[in-house]
């Protein structure tokens, strides 16, 4: 229901940014969002940034998945 | 890229051993999101599950869940001499055998857009331009972020059709129908962005149901559906978020405010539920001035399904699309009878197009 | 029942618009075998006959112009019937009030790229219309060439353990044309691929004659639109490896926003070659020995499969169908 796409802030211009999505950049709207700064990584939905994507990895996503399994003990 | 790591086919070949080692055989999984449909079909990742793991399409694509008397909602207000705006998601719809496309090829004016923020390139004209809006929590506040310029603006000539759909509601109705046997839930990441954490904790308290906020990439959605069975098969329930790189338990607070500056909760009608009380979004009588329905006179008209066509199954995880008598025969991507064999994130679609 | 704009994207509904309409009312051998490209004969003499129409929104985009499109077009169409392209016609539908300036560089472009491709403009014919009856300039070219004595190339003659390779990125010259639309706001310093194929084809074909099996130039509808053509008309299944087929990240990238496969996107400066497995690592390394086909790669191979599908298997070590592309590639959000 919602193509959202990762991309990283290049250059801020009061409620727009300009994004790097892979290569392709696009001028987003920032009326969804609060204190971005350039080289954040972003979700862009539609046009808009919703969300600042915070470092997380792969691993760390498995790491959590094992302290969920120990608590769970399966 | 960011997203990289989460693609590393090594990391979904293990998890799609994990899963198999599981013997998830009998356990019947929804995806309520129509993109981690496709995902799900387009990574390939449908084909190569254990079969005895059933995992049935909810009511996440907008296409989908959108009712015929929304959809007319459309053509009604192209009998006046209007621009609409819409996402490309509803141009190939039909309804009674005609679809939006039918009528820009009949000469309506009707634009396609990525962003609804793109409308703002239509209005400087003397033509009412009105915006058809469908989607989610997701998509709701993108639109009212574009109202926001059109107020500050002062812009006359624009309107909104608003179908916009809660997804919380739409997953109590699926749960407490007697029919559904669902046993775990694999949550849209990025209503839940804009949503957070808390709206879903009703499913695991008053269901029992498992269910796992997941991102859209393979090694996201795989993790989803391990740690699914793993909380069925040990029948401990959690809510878990498997998406905190966009997912904070309070969602994005500004998008939320700036949504029901403009909107607020109403019922609303859609495929496959019917009437669902508080599902759907309406603008607050202060702006309605921006309601195209008022505005334009449009006398909302119930129609009723094509006959046959059992999307409203589908859409409610009832049924998978071949089990549905059009499928595959009549209903086809070339010759679509129902929303989801039209929309490529409809279940039917991605079912016909990426092999069930 | 309306033309609308699905029936020109080379998808299904155009195949349904050909088979119910055209071929019915023109039905005859030659039409039958493959459509857009005919092969004629004169005694032992094989003469290759294609045509096309290019109506390019915008008419110029990086890397391409209606003038460029319209030469290598049709050259890249009598190269995939094993042909030394030799003549072409050009002929023109000019809106009134149209710049002759514009005009003027779109022929220049036209008489450039016909010299690299060494062939001859030889005859043609222009026509205006009124103001608001045509976007600007349509261009309809046509060509003949002779068919290379040892070449026997045709979209039915693909057999199970044949190879199939593509000469170079998939989905750029669509790609690039839609983002030039500017509709939907986005940018990519990719230019097209547009190029004639002359010089990376007609060597191979000389070289390996009847061990090419199929060339085509997948150009509307894309690679999944030709990959079943084929599979069609040879009555073969094909299976495909995602990671093995070349994209440029711009490409990849600008379709995954707007929720397109960029296997469904036009390209106008690649071909898709089934060839015999015995000469696939020779082939491979001559492809490679030409600047145009750096890039080229095997993506999958031919097999035998009754439903004549597509199977891509996927980089996530998953297994997916690849149709035909739909019809128009539209941005959703879901």
């Amino acid at each position: 229901m919602c193509l959202g796409i990762p991309g990283k802030v290049e250059v801020i211009k009061g409620k727009e940014a300009v994004v790097d999505l892979g290569g392709v950049k696009r001028k987003v709207r920032l009326d969804l969002v609060e204190d971005l700064s350039q080289g954040d990584y972003v979700i862009v939905h539609a046009g808009f940034v919703i969300q600042k994507l915070t470092k997380e990895e792969a691993k760390d996503l498995l790491n959590a998945i094992e302290e969920l399994g120990e608590a769970m003990n399966w | 890229m960011v997203t990289e790591s989460f693609r590393d086919p090594s990391l979904s070949q293990l998890f799609l051993k994990k899963i198999s080692e599981l013997k998830p055989e009998g356990i019947n999984l929804m995806e309520v999101c129509g993109t981690h449909t496709v995902n799900i079909s387009r990574f390939g990742i449908r084909r190569v599950l254990p079969k005895g793991l059933r995992i049935v399409s909810g009511p996440g694509c907008p296409v989908c869940v959108t009712s015929d008397s929304d959809l007319f909602k459309s053509f009604q207000v192209l009998e006046k001499d209007v621009i609409l705006s819409t996402f490309g998601d509803m141009i190939k719809v039909p309804l009674k055998r005609k679809t939006l496309l039918n009528l820009k090829a009949e000469g309506k004016d009707i634009r396609v857009v990525y962003s609804p923020f793109d409308t703002i390139n239509f209005l400087n004209n003397n033509k009412e331009v009105v915006f058809f809006g469908v989607g989610f929590e997701t998509t709701s506040p993108t639109v009212a972020a574009l109202l926001d310029y059109v107020v500050e603006h002062n812009v006359r000539n624009f309107s909104i059709i608003s179908s916009f759909k809660l997804i919380p509601p739409a997953l109590k109705a699926l749960l407490s129908s007697k029919d559904s046997k669902i046993d775990g839930l694999i949550l849209p990441g990025h209503v839940s962005t804009i949503i957070g954490t808390k709206p879903y904790e009703f499913i695991v308290k008053d269901y029992g149901i498992p269910s796992v906020i997941t991102g859209f990439e393979p090694v996201d959605i795989l993790v989803s559906i391990y740690l699914l069975i793993r909380m069925i098969k040990s029948k401990k329930p959690l809510l878990v978020n498997a998406y905190p790189r966009s997912v904070r338990p309070e969602g994005n607070k500004k998008a939320q405010k700036l949504l029901y500056k403009y909107f607020e909760v109403s019922d609303a009608s859609w495929r496959g539920f019917g009437y669902l009380r508080e599902s759907g979004l309406k603008l607050k009588d202060s702006f309605s001035n921006y309601d195209a329905e008022l505005k334009l006179g449009i006398k909302p008209e119930n129609i009723d399904e094509p006959p046959g066509c059992r999307c409203a199954d589908v859409v409610r995880g009832i049924i998978t699309p071949p089990e549905c008598p059009l499928y595959g025969k009549v209903c086809t991507p070339g010759n679509p009878i129902g929303p989801c064999m039209v929309s490529s994130e409809g279940a039917c679609a991605a079912y016909y197009n990426y092999g069930g | 029942m309306e033309i609308n704009l699905e029936h020109g994207a080379g998808g299904k509904l155009t195949h349904e618009l050909f088979n119910s309409i055209f071929y019915k009312a023109f039905k005859n051998k030659i039409l039958e075998k493959a459509g857009d490209k005919a092969i004629l004969r004169f005694g032992s003499t094989r003469i290759a006959f294609t045509t096309d129409a290019f109506v390019m929104a915008p008419k110029k985009v990086s890397g391409c112009t209606i003038g460029k499109l319209s030469v290598t077009g049709t050259v890249n169409d009598l190269l995939t019937c094993g042909a030394i392209p030799m003549y072409l016609s050009a002929s023109f539908i000019i809106e009134e009030g149209y710049p002759i300036a514009n005009l003027s560089e779109i022929v220049r472009d036209m008489s450039e790229t016909a010299k690299i491709s060494g062939v001859s403009i030889v005859t043609g014919d222009t026509k205006v219309v009124e103001r608001g009856k045509a976007d600007g300039v349509y261009v309809i070219t046509s060509g003949i060439g002779k068919v290379i004595k040892n070449s026997n190339v045709s979209g039915s003659n693909a057999e199970p353990g044949d190879v199939i390779v593509v000469s170079g990125p998939v989905g750029t010259h669509g790609t690039v044309v839609m983002l030039a639309r500017g509709e939907f706001g986005l940018y990519s310093s990719v230019s097209s691929d547009c190029c004639p194929l002359n010089d990376l084809v007609i060597p191979l074909i000389k070289k390996y004659g009847k061990k090419i099996k199929v060339i085509r130039d997948p150009t509307r509808g894309g690679l999944a639109t030709t990959l079943n053509e084929i599979a069609k008309e040879s009555k073969v299944g094909m299976v495909v490896e995602e990671s093995k087929i070349p994209v440029l990240e711009e490409v990849k990238s600008a379709c995954e926003v707007l929720g397109i496969d960029f296997l469904s996107m036009a390209n106008e400066g690649i071909m898709v070659f089934i060839v015999d497995a015995k000469i696939k690592e020779k082939f491979l390394k001559d492809l490679r020995n030409n600047p145009k086909g750096r890039l080229a790669s095997v993506i999958g191979k031919v097999v035998s499969d009754k439903e004549k599908k597509v199977v891509l298997s996927t980089s996530v070590g998953g297994e997916r169908i690849l149709d035909m592309a739909k019809g128009l590639p539209l941005p959703r959000i879901c």
